[in-house]
């Protein structure tokens, strides 16, 4: 659900034109007159970005304090706003850091793309880059839209995949955000894409409580909940494995400018090789249920993870 | 002005208004579920307020539980009642029973109150038991008041419950939640606008009710002076 919370809150973002130009305005005078300092130093600072959502910011505050490790002087630019705002801000060179996810992303620099799993999304990713913006590797961590059932339903039915659907002979209602309903992962891209029937049920709190309890009381069976969110174990859910694609894969993945050297690049991939999916899923437990700022979450994986 | 075109183009558009979630649909969704709402709040507030009205005991505790229902965040309330009872329409249900309560039972009390004293002794020493005081003196006399909690619950109640979508597929705030995410901004807009004319056309019927009682010629003037206790 929070992919498409991303989106949509994006796309709310977009109706308010009018401030967000002023905005952009205002940021776009601020970073040219920084940028015109003739300092040295200045030239050599690393912009690092994060979209305006806890999760993505840990990961920024976590590129951060790593490059900061090895050595660079790093300015922090976080909890930005939407894929609309900030990707102008990469792509003009003002950011030069900012973790993002393969799918969401890809979909914005080409809505009609056909690549739906892991490895096409990334390499389409790759191609689909514009001047002076680089795809580094992508992370194991996912952060995705997915069907969620709870424990005992997939146990009752020996489920594992969306295709084990089919088999369960009760009727299925799936919970999510009403614009889920027409969406293509809504009932009628799983009829298409699984052959699996369901109804569905608006439930709007993108995947929170209200849908958790609703899932508990069997009032629905399937949800869309982030692969990322914390309530998944919390509530011991299980997300079912989109073997067909039928939800875009959604890694973590860095996305650079031409600032970023290699020894730079080395550090940033060390980073995403050692974010694992339980790993996401802890760095974003840790916010929920500890309250704890994204610098400090950020601090302590890196101790548990060293990049140098 | 584009999009206020789309809208009008989608509330005139035949297609709108068939099917299971047309319009049709939809607004008597909205409709049966706002007046059995408002029959609920009223079946429960208006027989407290008219006791509290009538012995006049009670008003300052009345007044300070009404102060704060009105201050109660509904959306809140509903998350709140929706963790306890799941998805469908009792949490919404309940939510908008607190939000319509304070109208009516201030209406109520307040009706049954500004009676005058005098009056109401007078039936008193023509030997009328308290029961029949209430049903012919005060109630006749405190109408209006009590029909004003209830239009301005009502108006409440049918704008609020937009609400009922949050957590099923109820009434014309499918429209505005689907249509805000969705960036379905016709249906947005056409939801919206049709919620305003319901709310409009309910508050005219009370309007035109209101007025017919009040010109009713075998009823009482009614009172303007207040006699505080």
């Amino acid at each position: 659900m929070k992919n498409t919370h991303r989106i949509t809150s994006a796309r709310r973002v977009r109706t308010t034109a009018a401030v967000i130009t002023i905005g952009l305005a205002l940021s776009g005078c601020a970073s040219a007159s920084d940028l015109e300092s003739p300092s040295d130093s200045e030239s050599q600072t690393i912009v690092v970005g994060s979209q305006d959502y806890y999760s993505n910011e840990i990961i920024a505050e976590i590129y951060a304090q790593a490059l900061e490790a090895a050595g660079y002087d790093v300015e922090r630019d976080l909890r930005i706003g939407q894929r609309e705002v900030y990707v102008e801000e990469i792509e003009n060179g003002s950011i030069d850091l900012f973790p993002e996810y393969t799918g969401p992303l890809l979909e914005f620099w080409e809505p009609d793309t056909a690549a739906r799993l892991d490895q096409d999304v990334y390499d389409a990713l790759v191609d689909s880059a514009p001047e002076g913006v680089r795809i580094l590797d992508r992370s194991s961590a996912t952060d995705q839209d997915a069907y969620t059932v709870t424990r005992g339903f997939a146990e009752r039915y020996e489920l594992k995949t969306i295709d084990d659907l089919t088999d369960v002979p009760e009727p299925l209602v799936l919970g999510g955000n009403s614009e889920g309903e027409n969406r293509p992962n809504g009932p009628k891209g799983l009829k298409e894409t699984y052959g699996v029937d369901a109804s569905f049920a608006p439930i709007e709190d993108g995947g929170g409580p209200l849908t958790v309890k609703a899932l508990q009381d069997g009032d629905i069976q399937l949800a869309i909940i982030y692969t990322a969110d914390p309530s998944v174990q919390k509530n011991d859910l299980v997300a079912l494995e989109d073997t067909r694609g039928l939800f875009l894969a959604s890694h973590v993945v860095p996305v650079a400018s031409e600032k970023i050297d290699a020894e730079a690049e080395k550090v940033i991939n060390t980073v995403s090789a050692a974010l694992t999916p339980a790993g996401l899923v802890a760095l974003n437990a840790q916010s929920v249920d500890e309250q704890a700022p994204a610098s400090t979450i950020a601090k302590q994986w890196l101790e548990e993870n060293p990049v140098s | 002005m584009d999009l206020i075109q789309q809208a009008f183009a989608w509330l005139i558009a035949p297609t709108s208004w068939i099917g299971d979630s047309g319009i049709a649909r939809r607004l008597s969704e909205h409709l049966v579920f706002t007046v059995v709402v408002v029959g609920v709040a009223a079946t429960i507030a208006l027989p407290v307020g008219v006791v509290i009205g009538h012995t006049r005991r009670g008003t300052t505790l009345v007044s300070a539980a009404t102060g704060a229902a009105r201050a109660m965040p509904t959306l809140g309330l509903l998350t709140l009642l929706g963790l306890g009872l799941g998805i469908g329409l009792v949490a919404p249900a309940i939510a908008l029973i607190v939000l319509a309560s304070p109208s009516l039972l201030a209406g109520a009390y307040a009706g049954v109150q500004s009676v005058d004293r005098q009056t109401v002794d007078a039936a008193r020493a023509m030997g009328m038991s308290e029961p029949a005081i209430i049903r012919t003196v005060e109630l006749p006399l405190a109408a209006p008041l009590i029909l004003g909690g209830l239009r301005s619950a009502t108006l409440q109640v049918v704008a609020t419950a937009t609400l009922a979508a949050y957590t099923s597929n109820t009434g014309l705030g499918r429209y505005i939640f689907a249509g805000l995410k969705g960036r379905e901004y016709a249906e947005l807009i056409g939801g919206s606008a049709l919620i305003v004319a319901l709310a409009l056309l309910l508050d005219g019927i009370f309007a035109l009710v209101q007025r017919v009682t009040l010109r009713d010629p075998h009823r009482l003037p009614v009172t303007t002076e207040r006699h505080h206790p």
